[in-house]
């Protein structure tokens, strides 16, 4: 009789165990090149970026929808122009049990600010930031920032006492460089690390003791590059992962077929544009003749409206891509809706354009273009070669691997173009750095990208205003003007935002897709 | 022989010394490797300190001398991608790769060998020339392409056996996939995909060798003397076979190494070929070089080695050897 009971809880035991098994959400993922390093200051890519927040945590989250919401700091107020004061969560936890309080954030500044950092920027504004109580800080800007709290979610705040107990402040340049930090972690976010071999997989388990209420369902995520495209879609396939990304576009519509597989799209924050070079005064293509047809902006807009975006989206993109009148993307903080229409597919109109300038049978011109950068970056081109042969203008295309591409058109070779592809997303998320960036010249670490050598004085003045002008009303109002004359001016033709595909197994019951296009594991539903 | 070894070995430099100037011929060819470690967003100053820390400013022969004197050594220096020195990127990654090929030569000689012989001695057979036509599909399909048909079967269609990566290792000294069924579940796609080729490359000359001894006055004389079949077959057919296969196989061994890059690509497989292909994206050019080096080490070493083999097995060429020191 007794034995007989013993086998009953016996196989009821068992079937506890089987049931806990059952309940086992294991999410296995892959992308193309693995992750860089854990160490949060030392890589700036996008998904060792996205890594790093399954397990750090800034004081600010940005959603997946790019909203901003309370992580470490529960509430903030601005003091002064320049003063932000931020209270911080409490009877939060490193993952190893330490206390978080006010000095992990000032080790944190002090550790990103070192030379060797790639995040620096993050808290380039920032002036200092001052301890009020263990739970109390004062963030002091060099300058009123409109974007402080925009850039704060990159600010990855990590643990003093582990920092100091394994000598791991100091930062080491480069990719999976083998320091402490950069192999380890410890930090308050909602996943822990259990393992990673470079190159092969990295293993997460949620964080038990995590201030807040996950969204996920997961015990345990298993993150594993996949270089080859056809091969990760086979791993789709058979199951052998549960989500993978890039889908390559000619096989979306594949996934879509097959029975417990979907394709989830959506846009990307990149922007793909082309830029003219505004500032020789003899173009590189027309050695002898002096002139460079660009700098007038007729000819500009000839080329802008000779080419025929819906063709390209419908034909190149697959449709996998959103026409864009805007250097920004929807997201992007500074995205004028009722702005983003562009000029019209008008050949005629833009041959007229091209007679009235001066230049009725055309001119020649070379394209440079990347062919391993951005999605179908060289059939793009490809197909912007015979638009604009149609107005009479002779494009010699010159697609090349992108660390040739970015060399010959980038600052290396001072701007060695005169017509360039070139795609951008903000780091800050906000529309200032594509002005800084890509659309004025004057002043420190201005036009980095302006390989066209876009100037216009006004927008110029506007951009430095807009750098430092807190009042949002103004702000817009300054971000449209500055937009309106890079219009007129037909700095760049604005092409689309890609989209981004990702395949997703039938295990998985719903995921929030991020424009980043990567995952963050706080947003992964399991069935 | 020994004015054969050191003419061997001296050629062995020259080829090393071509390859070696190829090999940092691409420091100049490949585009700025500065562009991809300091970021898009850099400034001119972080680009200068970052090209004067790598040496890019000095003149050509500066860079060269410089490059063959570390090499020599065994010093490939820094990956610009991966920050450690590129013997030791390299190290950590062989053992996949050397696993990979060593399945796959095993699999190529115990399966190409045996056919050989069978579809020699039986020309006429269906089964000989149902062989024969599907070995033209191992000699004329890319291998990207027989490893995405052998996924698509076996992992997508059928789901038996993993379609990427190394799965489950077991370290003995190395991570090894041979040790545990769960590991070598991992390595028989991509180690097939490799073999395919040479499989059927030997398949056909062995065969193709067959038939020339089968018609020798000697096999016809051993079988009039009554031995039996299978002597006559493996113990003179067969081995008279094995020189140019021996020469084959050799050469193989270094394709197999060398050509593992597009099965490790397919596959995920993280070993050298992986390894050099990232290399390639990144510019990484201290990688690039190294490996390109080392497969000529390879070639090199491997050539000497079957050079050698031919006076253990080729009975004239000691002969030969000999009647030259009687002179």
């Amino acid at each position: 009789m007794r034995s007989k009971n013993i086998v009953i809880g016996a196989v009821a035991a068992a079937f506890i165990a089987a049931g806990t098994a059952a309940d086992a959400k294991t999410f296995r993922y892959s992308t193309s090149g693995d992750i860089l390093g854990l160490d949060p200051f030392i890589n700036n890519e996008g998904p060792t970026n996205t890594m790093k927040s399954n397990l750090y945590e800034g004081l600010i989250h940005r959603a997946w929808d790019l909203s901003l919401h309370p992580a470490l700091a529960t509430d903030w107020e601005q003091t002064s122009p320049t003063t932000w004061r931020f209270n911080l969560r409490k009877d939060v936890k490193f993952h190893n049990g330490n206390d978080f309080t006010a000095d992990d954030v000032l080790i944190s500044l002090d550790r990103i600010r070192l030379p060797a950092s790639n995040m620096t920027f993050v808290v380039s504004s920032i002036d200092r930031i001052e301890k009020i109580d263990d739970h109390t800080i004062d963030i002091v800007t060099q300058y009123p920032d409109p974007t402080l709290l925009l850039n704060l979610p990159n600010f990855w705040i990590m643990d003093k006492e582990w920092l100091e107990a394994n000598d791991a402040f100091g930062l080491e340049e480069g990719a999976v460089v083998k320091t402490f930090a950069n192999l380890n972690v410890n930090g308050t976010g909602p996943f822990m690390i259990e393992e990673w071999v470079p190159d092969t997989r990295t293993v997460l388990v949620p964080n038990p003791n995590w201030w807040g209420t996950p969204w996920h369902n997961l015990t345990r995520a298993v993150f594993t590059p996949i270089g080859n495209a056809a091969t990760r879609v086979a791993a789709l396939l058979s199951g052998e992962i549960d989500l993978m990304y890039p889908v390559p576009l000619q096989d979306v519509p594949r996934l879509e077929s097959t029975a417990g597989v979907q394709a989830l799209q959506g846009p990307e924050l990149r922007t793909i544009f082309l830029g003219f070079d505004q500032h020789r005064d003899e173009l590189l293509d027309m050695p002898g003749t002096g002139k460079n047809p660009f700098k007038d902006v007729r000819v500009r807009k000839a080329f802008y409206q000779a080419i025929d975006i819906n063709a390209i989206k419908r034909v190149v993109m697959r449709n996998a891509a959103t026409p864009t009148g805007l250097m920004i993307a929807p997201g992007i903080n500074g995205f004028q809706p009722d702005m983003n229409d562009r000029f019209p597919h008008d050949p005629e109109a833009a041959k007229a354009l091209l007679a009235e300038a001066g230049y009725p049978d055309g001119f020649p011109v070379t394209l440079d273009c990347p062919n391993d950068r951005y999605v179908n970056d060289e059939a793009i081109c490809l197909a912007v070669v015979p638009m604009l042969k149609r107005v009479g203008i002779d494009v010699k295309l010159n697609a090349q691997t992108k660390s040739l591409h970015f060399q010959k058109i980038g600052r290396a070779e001072q701007w060695n173009t005169s017509f360039f592809m070139l795609g951008w997303t903000p780091g800050s998320y906000d529309a200032h750095n594509p002005l800084q960036q890509l659309m004025t010249l004057d002043g420190e670490g201005q036009g980095t990208w302006n390989c066209g050598r876009f100037t216009h004085p006004r927008m110029e003045e506007l951009t430095d205003l807009i750098a430092g002008e807190t009042d949002v009303q103004k702000r817009t109002a300054m971000i449209r003007e500055a937009f309106q004359i890079h219009k007129d001016e037909v700095g760049h033709i604005t092409l689309h935002q890609q989209a981004l595909a990702w395949g997703i197994g039938s295990n998985v019951k719903e995921v929030k897709q991020r424009p980043h296009n990567d995952v963050d594991l706080r947003y992964v539903m399991m069935n | 022989m020994l004015a054969f070894i050191v003419r061997r070995l001296f050629q062995s430099i020259l080829v090393m010394l071509a390859v070696g100037f190829i090999a940092f011929s691409l420091f100049n060819f490949v585009g700025d490797p500065v562009n991809n470690m300091v970021g898009i967003e850099a400034t001119i100053e972080e680009r200068e300190r970052m090209a004067k820390a790598l040496g890019l400013n000095d003149p050509f022969p500066i860079q060269f001398a410089r490059f063959a004197g570390n090499a020599l050594r065994g010093d490939f220096g820094q990956s610009y991608r991966l920050s450690v020195p590129v013997e030791e990127a390299i190290g950590e990654r062989l053992p996949a790769t050397l696993e990979l090929v060593f399945v796959a030569a095993v699999l190529a000689l115990a399966i190409g060998v045996p056919l050989g012989v069978y579809t020699g001695l039986h020309r006429e057979g269906a089964v000989s020339r149902l062989l024969l036509t599907t070995s033209l599909i191992g000699i004329s399909l890319p291998t990207f392409l027989i490893g995405i048909l052998l996924i698509l079967t076996f992992s997508v269609w059928l789901g038996w056996l993993p379609s990427f990566g190394r799965g489950v290792t077991v370290n003995i000294g190395w991570e090894s996939n041979l040790v545990s069924w769960e590991g070598f579940r991992s390595i028989i796609l991509p180690s097939v995909t490799l073999c395919l080729f040479q499989l059927t490359l030997l398949m056909r000359l062995v065969r193709a060798e067959m038939l020339e001894v089968l018609r020798t006055d000697y096999i016809k004389f051993a079988r009039a003397r009554g031995l039996t079949s299978r002597a006559v077959n493996f113990g003179h057919a067969l081995k008279n076979t094995l020189v140019p296969v021996i020469t084959i196989t050799g050469l193989q061994i270094g394709s197999l190494i060398a050509f593992a890059i597009i099965t490790e690509t397919v596959f995920q497989w993280p070993g050298m070929g992986l390894l050099f292909l990232q290399a390639i994206q990144f510019v990484d050019i201290p990688v690039m070089a190294a490996y390109l080096c080392l497969v000529a080490f390879i070639f090199v070493v491997i050539n000497l080695i079957v050079d050698l083999l031919y006076y253990v097995i080729d009975p004239r060429l000691r002969l030969d050897g000999g009647a030259a020191r009687a002179h």
